[in-house]
């Protein structure tokens, strides 16, 4: 029999308080897991963004709009080697929840700013043909179960009225950080409904984007572009795409600060859950813990007994939790695949995930460890018990 | 008889409670000869049970030496004091203090998990000192199956399992009915006869005191 014996037959002796604490330490660890997963999710997409690609939009904010004639003099800059420009469509699309990104673009050179987006050749050229026509994500179609030909019905609310698309391509994602719920449909079927509808509305695009011939020219091109239209009516502020999607993703930064918050809040919660159940067993063990001492036990043994059941309830609770957080970001990964497309465990999270659980066994094990060992013998057997 | 097994000189233990002290003894001596079965009498309060937590070191005197065979535990640290403990002396509680969550076995294995000896010589000691007891065929029982006298001689067991020099026992029998007590007492005089372990019993009952050799009174902390 060895002192590990002790530990094991110890965290047995209340089977239904050891359980308990494990679970709750393992839903918490599994809670931190999910919060994790959504945060780096939501900044995915930033990871994602090719580094030779610049977008330009209005200085003020990319809500508003600049003039399309943009396009033309912003080519000619040295180093700007593709442009094209993109608006935000929005709508609803049968129900307000299927939300996935929806945009009027230039069908002409949208695939060649973004060859991570994969469009059979003859798909591209029967899009290219159609006015109304459009392309979605593998996605997208798997989850609206879309097929060429089909007819796609958006109610417009930034730009109103019902709108009618056909699909005539499905675009296939590169790699996994590739966004595959992004609809595309011509700028020009927008813009000539504009003309009629809100004529103050049209030649006016969302965003424009560039690519460079050399990453680390972004800086001189963006001063560049900016230079261009600075005191005009549409001055623009131009970035990486990185720092684009930065500025998109940051709109709901309060959120996504409030999750990192409360995925550490977890971690506290996990820590007074354990330390609540160890504090309790070491004070039920005083005088056995004295006996033990009588024995010859030494201050050592003492506090490798409680250490040591403090760090195995949390480390099958932290397994557990890991163990779990995988099929239920899975699910959640699943029901919200057009808001956070790349939604992936990280290996960082499972390793944190075991490191704080660890560190809590090991924290919450400090005081009863302490105050066991300070205890004296004679006061530890007097203990009624 | 050579040298005696328990030398206490001059000792003095007051216990600090918040702001005053409580004297206990006072300038206690007494030696305990090797082989010897001493009873300690006296009334409650009267500071048996910490004149016995003195001889087993697991407390320390105020001021006094204290040696056993030879040694002076006092000048001993907290872990070597342990480790001395844990080969030298048998303690035995009035209330047998087993680990609930371990069989008779483990319990009385619980002193040599801290030995270098082999899993086949803990066997055969365990074995030996359940035997001793009369309890071999208990020995896969937890605590809360077996009876007050049988858990008493289990903890006798786990006293004697590491063959210390010296038995100190704390009112063995308080908890037990006549029949039970008398075979605790059968089994500790043997262990005095048979096996030459020197014994101090703290006792009130002056039925088992007279199976001692020797008995002292402690009375306000003095020896008579
Ligand atoms: N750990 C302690 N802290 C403070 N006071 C103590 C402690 N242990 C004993 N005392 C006090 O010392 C005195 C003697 O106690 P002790 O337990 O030695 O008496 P005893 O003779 O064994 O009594 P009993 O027959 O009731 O067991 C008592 O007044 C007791 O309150
Ligand atoms: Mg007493």
């Amino acid at each position: 029999m060895k002192v590990l014996k002790l530990v094991y037959k110890n965290l047995l002796r209340h089977k239904l308080r050891t359980s308990l604490t494990i679970l709750g330490i393992a839903v918490a660890v599994m809670a931190f897991g999910l919060l994790r997963t959504v945060v780096t999710a939501w900044y995915s997409g930033v990871e994602a963004s090719a580094v030779n690609r610049l977008v330009t939009r209005h200085a003020v904010s990319f809500i508003f709009p600049l003039p399309i004639a943009d396009e033309e003099q912003i080519a000619k800059i040295p180093g700007i080697t593709g442009i094209t420009h993109q608006t935000w469509f929005q709508g609803v699309y049968i129900d307000e929840r299927n939300f996935f990104p929806r945009i009027a673009v230039d069908p002409e050179k949208i695939f060649q700013i973004y060859p991570e987006f994969l469009l059979m050749p003859e798909q591209l050229a029967s899009f290219k043909k159609e006015r109304n026509s459009c392309v979605v994500g593998a996605k997208i179609a798997k989850l609206y179960n879309l097929k060429l030909g089909d007819m796609m019905t958006i109610r417009g609310d930034i730009y109103p009225g019902n709108w009618e698309f056909v699909v005539r391509g499905i675009y296939q994602p590169k790699d996994k950080t590739t966004d595959a719920t992004q609809m595309f449909f011509h700028y020009a079927y927008l813009d000539e409904r504009m003309r009629q509808e809100a004529p103050s509305r049209a030649g006016q695009v969302g965003w424009y984007v560039m690519t460079i011939d050399n990453p680390n020219s972004a800086a001189v091109i963006s001063a560049a572009v900016d230079g261009l239209f600075a005191n005009s009516r549409a001055e623009t502020k131009t970035e990486t795409e990185k720092a684009f999607q930065q500025s998109f993703a940051s709109l709901s930064g309060t959120i996504i600060t409030s999750l990192k918050f409360i995925s550490y809040v977890i971690i506290g919660i996990i820590l007074l859950v354990l330390a609540n159940t160890i504090v309790m067993t070491a004070r039920e063990r005083i005088r056995e813990y004295a006996v033990l001492k009588v024995l010859g036990f030494t201050s050592l043994h003492i506090s490798g007994l409680i250490f040591g059941e403090s760090l195995l309830i949390a480390m099958i609770g932290g397994v557990i939790g890991i163990g779990l957080t995988f099929p239920v970001c899975r699910g959640f990964g699943e029901a919200l695949s057009t808001f956070l497309p790349l939604f992936n465990v990280e290996t960082s999270t499972v390793v944190l995930g075991l490191v704080f659980s660890m560190s809590v066994g090991v924290i919450a094990a400090l005081y009863p460890a302490v105050k066991s060992v300070r205890t004296k013998i004679v006061d530890g057997l007097r203990q009624i018990g | 008889m050579n040298q005696p097994i328990v030398q206490i000189r001059n000792v003095t233990k007051n216990y600090q409670r918040d702001d005053f002290e409580i004297p206990v003894l006072q300038n206690l001596s007494i030696d305990v000869p090797e082989g010897e079965f001493l009873a300690l009498m006296g009334p409650s309060g009267s500071g048996k049970t910490t004149l016995l937590n003195l001889i087993a070191g697991i407390d320390r005197p105020t001021s006094g030496s204290i040696v056993i065979s030879g040694m002076d535990i006092a000048t001993l640290g907290e872990s070597a004091l342990a480790k001395w403990r844990a080969s030298h002396i048998g303690f035995i509680f009035q209330f047998y203090n087993l680990l609930p969550v371990l069989t008779a076995y483990e319990n009385v294995e619980l002193p040599l998990i801290l030995t270098h000896l082999s899993k086949k010589e803990k066997r055969e000691h365990v074995e030996a000192a359940l035997n001793v007891v009369g309890l071999t065929d208990r020995m896969h029982h937890y605590p809360r199956q077996l009876s007050g006298g049988q858990e008493q001689r289990v903890a006798i067991a786990r006293a004697v399992v590491t063959d210390p020099v010296l038995i100190v026992a704390d009112e063995p029998t308080g908890d037990l009915d006549k029949k039970s007590a008398d075979e605790i007492l059968i089994l500790l005089d043997r262990l005095n006869k048979e096996f030459k372990k020197t014994i101090v019993m703290v006792t009130h009952d002056p039925h088992a005191a007279a199976r001692a050799h020797t008995i002292q009174h402690l009375d306000k902390g003095e020896l008579s």
